[in-house]
């Protein structure tokens, strides 16, 4: 990735975008749906990045990057194909693309950056959006949860998935690195804060992006042919974890929640660390 | 060679001697038995390409537009419903520049549920950039389908060919066919700007009010230009293999009265309907339309002239009439017939001549002058 992009200061999907690329390598094809990341590239005739990206309709991500792979395959080439697209892309409009494409055991990594909304028309809800979370068209917070693609993604048992956050960027490298030696349909779904969307200030991405992690809002785990292992990080959480109010206070999105928004949320927390420990323990 | 075959068929034939490295399609009646033999051809190994199965026409001509863009030949077919679901992904092939080929088998749109023939369809596909041909039997089916791919990949053109034949009355009809040695008449794709890792690139990035309209006409050039690069491939088809074909095909048209327009097999049995009222006394000529897109110079200068629509424009009238008035600035006689596979017969068609009323639109079957 090149200096000078046109993202919004404080962007972690940048962040994140930056390792994920250095862990990719030259080698690469990015395919980039209707998202922040089509806006981050800039204007033509320029682009911020140094590897091909080529840019497609809002739910094509995986349909053309399948394309794209198995034409590289057939022509002997192990060029990486990594499909990359925001929460919007990927749990709303591009779900059924992306699930045919893990279905048929298309060879790419398909990365999920998830800022919670639609980012770059101004922050509408979206299926990732969590409970309670106001947005320009749930004014007064959400009242449905947020969609767990992860179990979705789990149900076509890839052999590699996993979950990171823009906060630890060192942690996406890695991941990164590790997906890409599988041949078939892996995925990462990185938290990536986003300081307009979510109303806290441009220089606490990072910070945002910890604090998710060790109040248990998110959890960093991978699943490798089904055995599922749970980061340090979020092990740390799950033992003794921050209050969440001290996730929720410094968003604006979360200004006024509902008391009992937050104690379903809370619940929530319990029981993804029950389910994802007693998976880690079952597939032990 | 000659085999008896269907449309479909004729097309799966010319598709495997083309040799895409990339077909990615969705099953739709009444296009099916391409995909199936397509299939059936790759997994036997007759044709060494990767068949994606995917889960929607959108995903397939995404899936195309993906494996388009590496520089390797793709195909899909689709109908009706599946082409109209694929309506977002066919501006962006031809926005992108991306030489598919693709078999569409005109079929109508519901509701209710009809899959008889109709070219509704195809038509809502003609802002696309997409260049569109109609064939109208078995044999023309499968040389047309070699031709598409082509003209598709010469460096003057780099726009996707929808190739179109009609549900049922072509798709379901066997006919004889002679199928070719295909040699060098397609040469090895090479698209000039493949992606490539080593020459990174954003393609399709954001695009200001700059810029835009820049593309658009370039779309537009090379629309343009296609109709030479037809003109040769037909001629050096004709040269290779015998059959000549042109952007419409004309029958007893030179000392004709009145000339009946029409696409598809209607455009071919309307010969027969010539022949009847020639018989009657009747000076009459066909013209069957075959290039839509680019679409032709019609030379209808003294002629009275009947179009009949397998389509409709509500709030409009026929399409391929409106088309024909507003590249001509003729008057002419519009019949509303074939609609979702209504039977059309050479008397029928005989009968709009002979009562023709140029200036007014006619709804076949509901006998209504508009």
């Amino acid at each position: 990735m090149l200096k000078c992009t046109s993202a919004c200061a404080g962007c972690s999907d940048s962040l994140a975008l930056r390792y994920v690329l250095k862990a990719a390598g030259p080698d690469t094809v990015m395919v980039v749906p209707a998202c922040c990341t089509s806006v981050i590239q800039g204007i033509y005739p320029n682009t911020a990045f140094n590897v091909p990206v080529y840019n497609i309709a809002f739910g094509a991500a995986a349909a053309c990057a399948s394309g794209m792979s198995n034409a590289f395959r057939a022509a002997g080439k192990k060029t990486n194909v990594i499909a990359y697209a925001g929460d919007g892309g990927t749990l709303d409009i591009g779900i059924q693309a992306m699930s045919g494409a893990f279905e048929r055991g298309t060879d790419f990594l398909y990365i999920c950056y998830d800022n919670e909304a639609y980012g770059n028309t101004g922050m509408q809800r979206s299926g990732g959006t969590p409970m309670g979370a106001k947005t320009t068209t749930t004014p007064t917070g959400k009242t449905d949860a947020k969609k767990d693609i992860d179990m979705i993604i789990a149900a076509h048992d890839p052999p590699y998935m996993a979950t990171a956050c823009a906060a630890y960027p060192q942690d996406i490298f890695k991941k990164v690195q590790k997906a890409l030696t599988f041949r078939g349909p892996t995925f990462l779904h990185i938290l990536a804060p986003c300081p307009p969307g979510w109303r806290y200030p441009t220089e606490k991405s990072v910070e945002m992006g910890k604090l998710a992690v060790k109040t248990g809002m998110w959890v960093l785990y991978e699943r490798e042919y089904g055995k599922v292992t749970i980061g340090p990080q979020s092990k740390a959480a799950m033992k003794k974890s921050l209050p969440l109010e001290d996730y929720l206070s410094p968003q604006g999105r979360f200004k006024g929640i509902d008391p009992q928004v937050v104690e379903i949320l809370k619940q929530r927390i319990a029981k993804n660390f029950k389910r994802l420990t007693a998976e880690e323990e079952a597939s032990a | 060679m000659k085999k008896i075959a269907t449309g479909n068929k004729a097309v799966a034939e010319a598709v495997m001697q083309a040799a895409p490295t990339v077909v990615a399609a969705y099953p739709i009646t009444p296009q099916t038995e391409i995909v199936e033999q397509i299939a059936e051809f790759v997994t036997s190994g007759r044709m060494p390409a990767k068949y994606i199965a995917v889960e929607s026409e959108h995903s397939a001509m995404a899936a195309c537009i993906g494996a388009s863009i590496t520089g390797v030949r793709t195909f899909t077919a689709t109908s009706s419903h599946g082409l109209l679901y694929m309506h977002e992904m066919t501006n962006w092939a031809a926005g992108a520049r991306l030489p598919i080929v693709m078999a569409n088998v005109n079929r109508s749109l519901g509701p209710g549920w009809n899959i008889w023939a109709e070219h509704t369809d195809a038509l809502q596909e003609r802002d696309t950039g997409w260049l569109q041909v109609y064939v109208s039997t078995v044999q023309e089916a499968y040389d047309a389908t070699l031709m598409a791919f082509r003209i598709a990949e010469h460096h003057d053109v780099l726009l996707p060919v929808m190739v179109n034949l009609d549900g049922f009355l072509l798709s379901h009809i066997m006919q004889p066919v002679d199928t070719v040695e295909l040699g060098d008449f397609i040469p090895p794709i090479h698209l000039p700007y493949a992606i490539d890792p080593k020459h990174p690139a954003g393609y399709g990035t954001l695009t200001g009010p700059d810029q835009q309209f820049k593309f658009r006409w370039e779309i537009e050039r090379s629309m343009r230009d296609s109709v030479k690069v037809i003109e040769e491939t037909e001629k050096d088809f004709a040269k290779r293999f015998g059959r000549k074909y042109g952007f419409t095909e004309d029958y007893r048209c030179e000392d004709a009265d009145v000339i009946v327009i029409a696409m598809g097999t209607l455009g071919k049995e309307a010969e027969v309907a010539v022949d009847l009222l020639r018989n009657e006394g009747i000076k009459a000529g066909s013209m069957r339309i075959r290039w839509l897109r680019p679409f032709p110079k019609l030379d209808l200068k003294g002629k009275e002239v009947v179009v009949i629509d397998r389509d409709y424009s509500f709030g409009f009238g026929g399409i391929v009439a409106g088309e024909i008035r507003s590249k001509t600035g003729i008057s002419l006689y519009s019949v509303i017939a074939g609609i979702g596979g209504q039977e059309v017969t050479y008397d029928d068609i005989a009968g709009f001549v002979r009562t023709r009323r140029i200036g007014e639109e006619f709804w076949f079957g509901v006998n209504a002058h508009v």
